[in-house]
This record gives structure tokens, sequence and C-alpha cells, in this order.
């Protein structure tokens, strides 16, 4: 049982006991309100650079299953809980968290008042921290002047694909071709459109417009990511070029860089959105839905160009949660329609995605 | 919609398991929402003992029976336009049916608010509610509907046993079970179609052992649906959810697990159109190791879809107060037309009602039964609830919930330590099934039982039986370490108490508070948020547990704590937190902070306005001393306590904080004890000069025979400090002494034991207020039943009908020196008996009994003469005086109204528990019926606790030797009326003597048919007058099976003379009842 602690920037200090590897791991500390879907989050590339508190006191209490992965890595560079679960019980639990973090050469702590923790960050926004098993808290606190800043790395460069690929899992019977530009896509999205008959060309962030369009695709998805979209001017070049000339999907950062081609700025979020139960009202229907939402940045919808306007927004803080435009066919969230962890309310955006192919193509196949 | 402008809320009536205090909690959020939109709230219910009865709740209140042609009539005179029918529980539910199905809403114009008939009636019918499954894509559970055995046999043939018989109408599965063997299979069925009144039963696919899962959740009129919270059960399927021991959120189910069960619920709410609050139950598949089932775990697990309650529930309060989002305040809101994102978060103020709650602690749930009281009920769990009550703690891991949960329950002296001695091997542990399973898994796991194999054998999941080995784990350190600060540390923060750490570690409770102050080991006080800290929050509540940061610093300024009565249980009803919740009030009004502690999520008092603070804890010494010492402050200034309005729960703590050196406001611990130790209360009244029925305090048999002997029999035996008259006799001779002590001696826990003089008169009852000088009396209430019935399951009148101006005087004097005399501040409850004067001779008045705290009447006597007790209670306690109130000594002034508060029971489903009135109390509940005359307010109180004579038919009459004098009238009266009289053997000879005819069925039950239980099960009898021989009953007595019966059948039951009576001359009066509110009937 060995203790670690947590330091943040600020000096704040919470002691814990050491759950993973050893050693010492530094990040933007955010927390997520989710009560279920731990090994969703420890995979999915949003969390980059970030230490990722769960505010729910109880984790890896059903075990492990490499089968819920979002990803094929560990993406927080730590996880802070109060407790992670002594003893997994699941029909599908291969091992408890602490092994595999162990397994994972993952630095994690737990034994924290996480919810004191939380509140800090509330009140005092999302700042670097820590988690350290083999420091003082007074040293790990003096290591974290030189770590750099979360808001002035390109994250996306470290979660996006070196290279081409195709989702493994086609559909039997394709009826679309999508081409996707992976910021740190999380493989229920590539799940979901195949699911809807589409086959899924997985991209590198870095690709351009023509080189994305000799692939002839039905549809551009831009995936979700970490970091702050300000960094992805190239990418939000490329994608005005593809704006109108193919029906656009664009999920979280993928969002935030639609917005910012089309026009809009973004902005860093106190504390961001992290969890499972945002409300998000579509303002053309009056519908509201709970949703899966991660993201630290939001876009500021006060300089959209005139085709576009935000058709959704954030029942809790007005933020905006998505885009569309009069006549181009786009479609832009700030949430996860592809959940995982999450409700499973939102799923019928890749339904209206392919529906907007489909009308581009004429209702044909 | 057209916006509506007066609303009728029906409430949900009297106690009774199954429908508790959770429907005022709900009716009373309700009435506030409505009115808050500018809505007239037009409220019945026929329970005086709420807080949503009170004349301030809605803007008219209704204490009239719920009954079809009572509701008419106040739609006639009231003409509401819309009736809110879903925050009544299933009483409400039913009744906005049949005034719907009986055309009284159209008739009246009265539009139903919120879910429509159509979407209740398809969640409700079996049939509809298949169909509404099979559209919409959900896994249906494989069922037949079946009106023979042979189908029985066959449906069960083709589902593969084991199967569940579930009787069509009948409340909460009455005559149905499960069958495991083709031989138990006919036994059940042909019970099953017995009790059934349409002879229908249902065969369903047994899923016992499966997870069991619920979801509260919620849609508007636009369609937006959410989830409020999920609960899991730790009991398996088989256990009724409302006897399970229940946690939230769930804690084994996998995000794809949650995710699944949430769209599922969601969808049927969608699908039935909802509006407003629901709840979902649900079966999941559990791991294979702990019960085997046909598929491949490694697809998404099999799920059911098992009921849907299309209203607010006994689950969505306590889902409400594990997340703090107030599921009925946001139903009614949305009744009344509004959108989720248009109703604001009332906890958050700045966030809306659309979002879900997230939770970052664990809620632990375990009911509360009533076999403490009822030691031969049968105490087997099933598919029907028994639990009358139940507690909830809040912390942040399983473990230390679950612990405080327990130290909640207030079962005597009964930590998560106890075992009951005859707990031998294995086998004689009752390991599911019983409301004693958590203690015996938990011995089972420290005789180091095999944890899976304990998991198979109760469907527990593993998870939790690793956590609750744990427990053990912790137990053995304490046992076998040193105590260290470390050690401490870590059992507190598993949430062992001082007193079961003293226990394993072998200290005084006392000496482990020492060390941990000593040691700097406090608990911190942490929010319930809706948000997990996500938003500030403007209206929190506190849970305690042992982390770094205190959210709840103290505020300052005047406060005092108001200790809450804990979980619903006989003798301790919702009456006590009606007083709970009018001291926080009453705090309030005169400026004052209200610090409101309790651990019962069914309540008003937990609501997270009702008080200034709201601790949801567990009410013992250690939870309210730590909560004191951290409202204190840096001045070190400790609040004060007010333990008399939250029932024994309250008064108990009352000497362990004055011997902490905690001030307590109210009757001081020396009053209580004087009022509760039988030698100082004698001395007391004889210092006075007001005679009490002689007798003593014994500690042995011998004294016992001695005293009883000296006073001459029948003499009353009950142990001091016991609550509702547990254990509690009127004992005839010396064998009855000789069986009854053991029993009283056991229920004492070493306290002494009263045996008093039993005088048979009128029993008549007051409570007094009192600031030290000016002593009020709101009103005296007489019995209608003679002493020798608990005084809670008496018919009570107000104003007294018997006693004439110098008895009254004498009880108001006898009140007034009582109460001076003790030196009790706020109120006193006391009861009488005044015998018939001889001539000559001056008032007969003893004193039976003094309380020095808030008694069950106080709701009763506050609705009646519009005197606000608990108000003037607490502003005496706070050193106000009365009289610069412009209140004197005396009686008050009668009000031009008859008031009649009437007991309710639940004997239905308590099976093997005898339903005879004595001394021991065994109601749930009560209703209050109210009118310009007795015969009307007695018929009304009749009605509503379904006590009244159905109009002809046959009456069974089965009368003891002791009692058949007094029967000679009323079977004049119930002959002339044309029932048809049914008697037992001994009986008949009476009634034919009489000169009437009469069958004679024998109460024999070998002795051929029809016997009495046959003419009360097939309905040839419609009521039963029984009075039994000797009061030391066994189930073994004839007189027995007939009570059982008629409970079951549920038909009115007399076992006194003297409620018979008042029901057979209340017959005469008919029921064409007037309404009017209570208002109306208190300025005449």
């Amino acid at each position: 049982m060995n203790k670690a602690y947590i330091v943040l920037e600020d000096g704040t200090v919470f002691r814990g006991r050491s759950i993973g590897a050893t050693g010492q791991t530094d990040g933007e500390v955010v927390f997520n309100t989710s009560m279920t879907g731990y090994q969703e989050m420890l995979t999915d590339p949003s969390y980059a650079g970030q230490l990722l508190t769960l505010t729910y006191p109880m984790i890896g209490n059903y075990g492990m299953d490499e089968r819920v992965e979002e990803s094929a890595r560990i993406q927080p560079t730590g996880l802070i809980v109060r407790e992670a679960a002594p003893y997994a019980s699941h029909p599908r639990a291969k091992m408890t968290l602490a092994e595999f973090l162990e397994a994972k050469g993952v630095v994690a702590i737990d034994g924290v008042d996480t919810r004191a923790l939380t509140r800090r960050i509330r009140t005092h926004g999302v700042m670097l921290g820590t988690i350290t098993t083999n420091e003082e808290p007074e040293a790990a606190h003096g290591r974290l002047k030189n770590v750099p800043r979360y808001d002035d790395v390109n994250w996306v460069q470290t979660v996006t694909t070196p290279s081409r690929y195709d989702w493994e899992q086609p559909p039997a019977e394709p009826r679309y071709r999508i081409a996707l530009l992976d910021t740190g896509v999380k493989r229920n999205i590539m799940r979901s459109l195949a699911l809807r008959g589409c086959e899924v060309v997985v991209f590198p962030a870095s690709t351009s417009a023509d080189a994305l369009l000799e692939l002839n695709p039905d549809g551009v998805v831009l995936s979700p990511g970490p970091g702050d979209p300000v960094l992805l001017d190239a990418m939000v070049a490329e994608t005005q070029k593809l704006i109108g000339r193919l029906p656009m999907l664009g999920i979280c950062l993928g969002h935030q860089v639609a917005a910012r081609a089309l026009g809009a700025g973004t902005f860093k979020l106190p504390f961001g959105h992290r969890g499972g139960n945002h409300p998000v009202k579509n303002l053309d229907t009056g519908q509201v839905t709970i949703t899966a939402q991660n993201h630290g940045y939001a876009v500021d919808g006060d300089h959209l160009s005139s085709g576009a306007y935000v058709n959704r927004v954030s029942v809790n803080d007005q933020t905006v949660e998505g885009i569309a435009m009069k006549t181009e066919p786009l479609l832009t969230i700030q949430y996860h329609s592809e959940a995982s962890p999450g409700p499973l309310d939102n799923t019928g955006i890749f339904d209206q995605f392919v529906e907007m192919i489909s009308t581009m193509r004429g209702g044909q196949a | 919609m057209t916006k509506v402008e007066n609303v009728l809320i029906i409430g949900s009536g009297p106690i009774v398991i199954g429908q508790a205090a959770e429907f005022d909690y709900a009716g009373t959020q309700a009435c506030k929402a409505i009115r808050e939109e500018g809505i007239r709230s037009i409220l019945v219910n026929s329970n005086p003992a709420t807080i949503m009865t009170d004349l301030d709740v809605a803007d008219a209140v209704y204490i009239e029976p719920l009954t079809v042609p009572v509701i008419e009539r106040i739609i006639q005179k009231e003409r509401p336009d819309g009736l809110l029918p879903t925050l009544g529980g299933q009483t409400g539910l039913n009744l906005a049916v049949e005034l719907s199905e009986a055309g009284i809403l159209e008739k009246y114009g009265v539009e139903l608010l919120g879910t429509s008939l159509e979407a209740i009636q398809r969640a409700e019918d079996r049939e509809l509610f298949r169909d509404m499954l099979e559209k919409i894509g959900e896994p249906l559970l494989q069922s037949e509907i079946c009106h023979t055995v042979a189908e029985c046999a066959a449906a069960a043939e083709e589902i593969g046993l084991p199967v569940v018989v579930r009787p069509a109408y009948t409340l909460g599965g009455s005559g149905g079970g499960m069958a495991f063997t083709m031989a138990e299979l006919l036994e059940v069925a042909e019970s099953g179609l017995a009790y059934s009144p349409i002879h229908q039963v249902l065969v369903e696919k047994n899923l016992i052992g499966w997870k069991e899962v619920e979801y509260e959740v919620m849609r508007d009129g636009a369609g937006n649906c959410i989830t409020i919270c999920n609960m899991e059960n730790i009991d398996p399927m088989g256990v009724h959810t409302g006897d399970s021991i229940v946690v939230a959120p769930s804690q084994t189910l996998s995000d794809k697990d949650y995710q699944m069960l949430r769209s599922a619920s969601l969808r049927i709410i969608d699908e039935l159109k909802i509006e407003g609050g629901c709840n979902v139950q649900l079966a999941l598949a559990p791991r294979k190791d702990v019960r085997d089932w046909d598929g491949d775990p490694d697809e998404p697990l099999p799920y059911h879809v098992i009921e849907v309650n299309p209203r607010v529930s006994r689950s969505s309060a306590l889902a409400s107060k594990a997340t703090g989002y107030p599921i009925a305040r946001v139903a009614a809101k949305i009744a009344a037309g509004k959108t989720l994102d248009e109703i604001p978060n009332a906890v958050t103020k700045r966030t809306t009602a659309a979002f879900e709650p997230a939770l970052d602690y664990c809620v632990v749930k375990i009911p509360r039964w009533p076999f403490d009281k009822f030691h031969l009920g049968d105490r087997r769990l099933g598919t029907q609830m028994k639990a009358t009550g139940e507690v909830m703690a809040i912390d942040r891991t399983f473990e230390s919930a679950f612990l405080k949960a327990v130290r909640s329950l207030e079962i005597g002296g009964r930590s998560l330590l106890w075992q009951r001695p005859e707990w031998r091997d294995l086998e004689q542990l009752p390991l599911h099934g019983h409301d004693e399973r958590l203690w015996a898994v938990m011995a089972a796991l420290r005789r180091g039982n095999d944890c899976m194999e304990l998991c198979r054998e109760t469907g527990i999941d593993p998870w939790f039986m690793d956590r609750l080995e744990g427990i053990v784990r912790m137990e053995r350190r304490l046992l076998a370490e040193p105590l260290s600060a470390d050690l401490l540390f870590e059992a507190k923060r598993m949430g062992m108490s001082d007193e079961m750490v003293g226990q394993l570690a072998d200290r005084l409770p006392e000496q482990v508070r020492e060390l941990r102050h000593e040691w700097d080991i406090h608990p911190v006080y942490k929010m319930v948020d809706t948000c997990a800290a996500e938003f500030d929050a403007l209206t929190p509540y506190f849970y305690s547990t042992y982390e770094v940061e205190n959210e709840a610093p103290p505020k300052g300024g005047e406060a005092a704590v108001v200790v809450g009565s804990g979980p619903i249980r006989i003798g301790q009803g919702i009456e006590f937190d009606y007083a709970s919740v009018h001291a926080a009030w009453a705090l309030e009004a005169s400026g004052w902070r209200s610090i409101m502690i309790n651990s019962n999520p069914e309540t008003v008092s937990t609501d997270f306005d009702t008080s200034e603070r709201l601790y949801f804890e567990p009410l013992d010494d250690e939870s309210v001393r730590d909560i004191i010492e951290n409202e204190a402050g840096t001045d070190g200034v400790m609040p004060p306590t007010i333990a008399q309005f939250g029932g024994q729960t309250a008064i108990n703590l009352a000497d362990p904080l004055r011997r902490a050196g905690l001030p307590i406001i109210g009757s001081s611990a020396d009053v209580i004890g004087t009022a509760e130790d039988r030698e100082l209360f004698e001395r007391f009244l004889q210092g006075l000069g007001v005679p009490q029925p002689p007798g003593a305090a014994i500690r042995s048999l011998e004294d016992a025979l001695k005293t009883a002997q000296t006073i001459g029999y029948p003499v009353l035996v009950r142990p001091s400090f016991v609550l509702g008259g547990r254990a509690m006799e009127i004992v005839q001779n010396a064998t009855e002494m000789v069986n009854f002590l053991a029993q009283a001696t056991e229920a004492a826990e070493g306290r002494p034991i009263l045996i008093d003089k039993y005088l048979e008169g009128r029993e008549v009852e007051v409570d007094a207020i009192s600031d030290g000088e000016t002593v009020i009396i709101p009103g005296i209430m007489e019995h209608i039943e003679r002493a020798g019935v608990h005084s809670g399951d008496s018919m009570a009148v107000y104003p007294p009908r018997h006693l004439d101006a110098e008895e009254r005087d004498t009880v108001r004097d006898y009140t007034e020196r009582i109460v001076r005399g003790l030196g009790a501040i706020g109120l006193t409850n006391i009861q009488f008996v005044v015998q018939p004067r001889k001539d000559g001779e001056g008032p007969q008045v003893f004193i039976l009994e003094v309380n020095p705290r808030a008694s069950r009447t106080v709701p009763f006597i506050s609705k009646v003469t519009g005197v606000p007790m608990v108000k003037l209670a607490v502003q005496a306690m706070m050193g106000h005086r009365l009289r610069d109130y412009g209140y004197e000594s005396g009686i008050w002034p009668e009000p031009q109204l008859v008031a009649v508060k009437a007991p309710v029971f639940s004997m239905s489903k308590l099976v093997d528990v005898d339903t005879h009135l004595g001394p021991e109390m065994k109601s749930t509940g009560e209703v209050m019926g109210v009118d310009r005359t007795f015969e009307a307010a007695l018929h009304k109180a009749l009605v509503a606790s379904n006590l009244a004579l159905p109009p002809g038919g046959g009456v069974l009459l089965s009368i003891s030797d002791l009692t058949k004098a007094e029967a000679i009238p009323l079977v004049h009266i119930l002959a002339k009326a044309g029932y048809t009289l049914y008697a037992t053997e001994g009986t008949t000879q009476m009634v034919e003597g009489l000169g009437y005819p009469v069958t004679t069925i024998t109460k024999v039950l070998s002795g051929g048919h029809p016997n009495v239980v046959d003419v009360i099960r097939d309905g040839t009898v419609a009521c039963v007058i029984n009075t039994p021989e000797g009061r030391i009953t066994g189930s073994l007595r004839d007189g027995f099976h007939i009570r059982r019966a008629a409970a079951e059948k549920r038909i009115p039951c007399f076992t006194s003379m003297d409620t018979a009576r008042a029901a057979v001359e209340a017959m005469a009066y008919g029921s064409d009842h007037d309404v009017a509110t209570l208002r109306e009937y208190l300025d005449g």
C-alpha cells in the first residue's frame, strides 16, 4: 500500500494511495461526473494530456473488459479516484481496475477526497497537476513549474492516426463511403456509422482536402479529440474547402473545427463539460435530450458566417452545442452522439447524417 | 392545453404497508408546486396526520373519506377544471380511474392532468402492458393467463419450472407465490385462483435470482425524457422491492448495461406518453456462476421489464432523497403544462429540471419490518411487501452507507454484530427471503463460509458479498490488533459506529469517542447537490463521512436541532414527522435556524426545503453529538436540541445528550425520567394528590405475582420505556402472568416492568402545551374503546361525548397540576381513565400515563381545534411566554364540529399476525371523519377506515362469554336491519335465545364445511364480530383463524364490542355525506 499524492498547480495537496504504476505523471486536472463507463473514458483520446478525476467514488466495480475500449491505449495521463474497487464483479469482468492500470503502466491514485478536488477545480478552473508516488509534495510542486501548459500543446498530433486505414468492421453491404479525419476518434463513432451502412476510411488529421476528396467519399466526419482548436489552423483551412462539397458531421473537436471554418471563435470553459448528464436543447424542435459531453473549449457563436446558425445550446449554461447551415449539408454537435460512455439518446444524429448523404445523392443508395 | 385554474389533488389516505409517508411528501410538494403556478389547489385526503392536510398547504383542504361519492360532492362544490391523480399512490390513481369510468370527470368537465388514463391503463393492465412491450420490441417475459388448475399446469409445463403464480386483482400478490415443483404449482395455483375475485392467475417464468434494477424516469408533455436515478436491489428477484435492501446508483452494472436499461425505460415512458414521473422495474441476468441462465454472456445481457408504475411511488420518494431531485414537485409542474427545461432545479437554482442527477456518493436503503412487535408473524419475505417503513443512509462507499443504514434501523440494540443465539449451523441461518437475512449473511461470513457459495445460496451479487466480507475483515482486525489511530480511522471511514468499534476493540463507546477526539478523527459533512459538485448548490443537504473537506461550516446565530423520528414503524408513525416539520417551521418563524436530523427518506422532514439545514444521518447518540459539535463553531456554543417531537427515538436521546453536557430545550431529561420511572412518578402524583390505578414496578415473577395478588386481577402488565405498548397485556390470572412475563421481560431489556390495576372505564386523552406557567389544553379526546385497547388503536372522538362538566374540569385540573408540577415545557400527553360515578361521588378520574412529548394525536387535535400546537410548544421552548401570544390556561373553546379518529391496520399483509385489539398497538395509520354531528363524523371515519358495515348481507358472530351480555342489543339491531346472521356454536344459542334465525357455522376447521373460514372466503359473510376469549392468545385458538380470514378478505372484523357497537349504530346514519373544507368546519 504505497502512498501517493496529487499536487495541484496552486499548491493544493491531496494524499492517497498508489493504485497503478509507480512514478510521476502530469496533466491538466479535469473531472467527469459519469457514474459508469470508466474504461471507455480511460481509452477516450480526448483525455490526452489530462489527469482524469472521476467524481463517482467507487470505480472499477464491474471490472475491465477490453471490448468496451474506445481506442488502442490509455489516453489520460493519470487517474484520480476515491476508491478503486478491490474486487470486480460482472459476467464479463476480466481483471480489477488496479491490475489493469498496473498492466498498462498508468500512474493513478485512490483514497482521494475527489469531491474536495472537484470543488477546487469548479471554483478555480482547471489547472495543471501531478500524481506522484515517489516524491514529497513540495518537490512535485516545484517540478510542475516546468510542465508545458496544456493549452499550448497540439494534442491532436499525439493521438491522430499516423496513416490512413479502413475501419476494421465494415458493413456487409456498404451503401456509403465516409472519410473520417481522425483528431482522436472513438471506435464507437466508426461502429455507429458502419451500423448504418457506411464504410469508414480514417485519415490523419493533417490530410488535405484534396487528398481526402480523391477517395470520392459520400460524406466527411470530423472526429472528436483533445486540446485547443485554436492550434488547428491548417485543419480549419482544409475544412473550409470541404464545407458545402460533402455532407459533413462534426463531433466535439470536429464541431469546433467546423465552427472555426465558418468564422466562429472558440474559448476555454472554466472547467469544461464532462459527464453523461448534460441537457441540450434543439432550438429548431424545442426538444431537450441528455447527452454525453467531454470538452474543455466551446464555440463562440457570435461570428458565424451568414449561412450558418446555432441550432443547439446547453440548457445548463447556454453555450453552443450544435451548428447547422441553411443551405449546406452540415451537422455539428459539441456532444457525443456515439455515447460510450453515456446515454444513447442521440444516436439519431448518425441517422440524420446518413439521411443527409442520401438526400445529397438524390435519395439513391 | 388550456390553462387550468383549479386543480383537485387526491391524497393516498391512511398509512398502510406499501403506502406510507412518501405520499404526504409527494402531495405536499405537489400542492406547493401547483400554487407557485398561480393555480388554486384543492386537496382531499382522509389522513389527518399529514402535512398536506394542513390548512395552509392547499387553498382548500378536505379531510374526507376517499370514495367516489365523496369526491363527486367535492367536485360538485369546488368545480375544479383539473385533477392530478398520480401523486396519491395507488389509492389516488384507482380513484381517478373510477371517477373517470363513472363519467364524473366528463360530467363536470374535469380534465385529468399529467399522465392520461389510457397510459395508466396500458401500464397497469397486464394484457395491454404485454401488447405495449411487444409493440416497442422490449423482451417479453414468458407467461400465460390461466383460469383453472389444469391450465396452470399446462402453462408451467410449457414455460418450465420454476414459475411464479400471480393472481389477478389482488393487492400485492396475496395468494400467489413461487412454485419449484409440480406439486407446489398445483397448491399455489389452487390458492391463487381462489384468492382472485375473477379466478384468474398469471403463470410467469421465474426470474428468481436475477438482478432487480429500477429506473425512476420522467417525461414532460413535449416528449422530453430523463432518468432521475437508477437503483439496484441487493436482494435478487423474488423479494418485493419494498422489502429489498436497495442501493443507488447501481453498483454492478457496466455502462453498457446501465444505458441499455435506461434506454428501455425511456422507450417505455415515451410509448406510454407519460407526463410526469414513472417507475420502471427490470430484471437483468446475473453472473452465470451465481445463477445460470440460457444465453451467451458476451452478448448484451438479457433483461425483462417486470412492471411499470405510471405515478409517483415509494421508489420515487427514495430516488428524490437519494439524488436531491424533487420528483413529485417536477411531476406536478409537468402536469400544470411546463416542460422540463422551463422548471428550475430547486437545489442549484441556476440549472433546470432537464438534466440527470449525478451522484458522488452511495445510498443504501434498508426496510424496517414490524416483526419486533409481531413475534408470531411470518417473517419470510417474498412477493408481498411487509415493511412498514425504511431508512436511508448516504456515504462515499457502500460499506459506510450500509453500516449507517443498519444503525438507522433502531432495532433495540441490534448492531450489525447481532446474531440470534440459536444460529448454530449454516442450515439454521435465514440467508434469504427473511427480515434477519443481513445479520445471517454476516454471521455466515464471520464463520468463514465461502463467499461464492453464499452468493449462490442468496442470489446476492459477489460484489456486495465481497464488501460485506470486507466489514468482517475489519471486525477481525479490531478484535486482534491494538487500536491505533490509523486502524480507528479506517474503521470509521468504513462506517463503523463508536459502539461497534468499542464492542470489538474492548472499549466503551464513550472511550472510542474520546480516542477519536484525541487523535483528531472527526466526520466531515458533504452535500447532496444533484450534480456531483459541478455546480454551486444553494439548498443542499448533508451526510457525514470521513474525508478531508467539510462543506457544512457552522453558520452562527440562534439555532436549534430538531431530532426526527426515524423509520415509520408501528407505534411511531407519520404523526411524529408532522410534529418535527412543524417544529422546524416554528423555529424559522421566530428567526432561529432549524437543523433537522432524520434517517427516513419517505418524509416531509427530509425534504430539502423544510429546514434550514438537513442532516441525513442515523438518529443515535454518536451521530447527533457529532452534528451538534459540527454546528458549534469556533466559539464552542452548542445549539440546543429539541427532543420532544421525534417520538420515542428522540426522547431516548435526551438522557445521553444531557450526560454529554449538551443543552436540551423543552422538558428536561429529568422531567422525562420522572414521567417514565414508575416509582418516581407514583411519588410525584401522590405529592400532587392526583390518583392513579394502584400498581408497582417489578423485576421478577415473584414480585409480579405478589403485586397482582395485592391489587387484584385483572392487571395491566407492560415494560417501562417501550414504544407503542409493545409486550403489553391485560392479565386475568396467575397462570397468564406466568405465561406472559417472560415476553415482557425480554422487551423490557433490563428495565423494570410495570403492573397496574386494570380499570375498565372510559379512556380520555389530552395534549397540553405549557411554558411552565400557562397550560393550554387544546382539546380532550374520548376513546370509543374502553381502556385496555392501546390508544393508538382506539377510535377517538373530539369533543368528548360522555364527560360532564365536572369530569372535564377534573381532567383540566389534573393536567395543569401535573404539567406545572413536572415543570414540563412544550407538549405533554396525558391519558386518563374515567370510571362511572356512583351517586353523590365526585368524578372518578385516574391517570394512566404521562408522556412529556408530542404524541400521535398532535396533528389530529391541531387540525380539529385550529390551535397551532407545535408552534406554541416551540415558542415556549424558546423561552417565550404563551400569555404574550394571547393564550390562557384552560381548555380551548370547542368549534362547531365533531371529529372521529379511526385506526387503520395492514393486517392483510402480515400473515400469522393476530388482529385482535389489545394493549399492544397494531395499527399502521389513521383516518379522520369530521362533520357537524357525531353520527356523521363516525360514519365518515368508519367508511374511510374500511370498517363501515356493508348495507346488507351476512354477519358472522363469535362472541366470548365475557361479552355476550353486551352483544345482545347489537344482535337486535342487526337482525332488525335485515342482516343474515351466522354464528359459531356457543353464540348460536344466544342468538336463538333472542328469537332470531341464525345459521351455525363451525369454528372447528377440521369439523366439516362450510366452516368459519369458508364463509368468510366465499363472501357469505361481509362482516365479522369476534371477541376473543382470553387475552393471552396463541395462534392455535379458533378465533385466530376467523380474524386472519377476515383480514385477508379485507372485510370489517370487530374484536372490541365498543367498536362493533359504534359501527352498528353508525349504520343507521347512512352514507349520504356532506362535505366541507376543514376551514369551513372550524369557522362553523
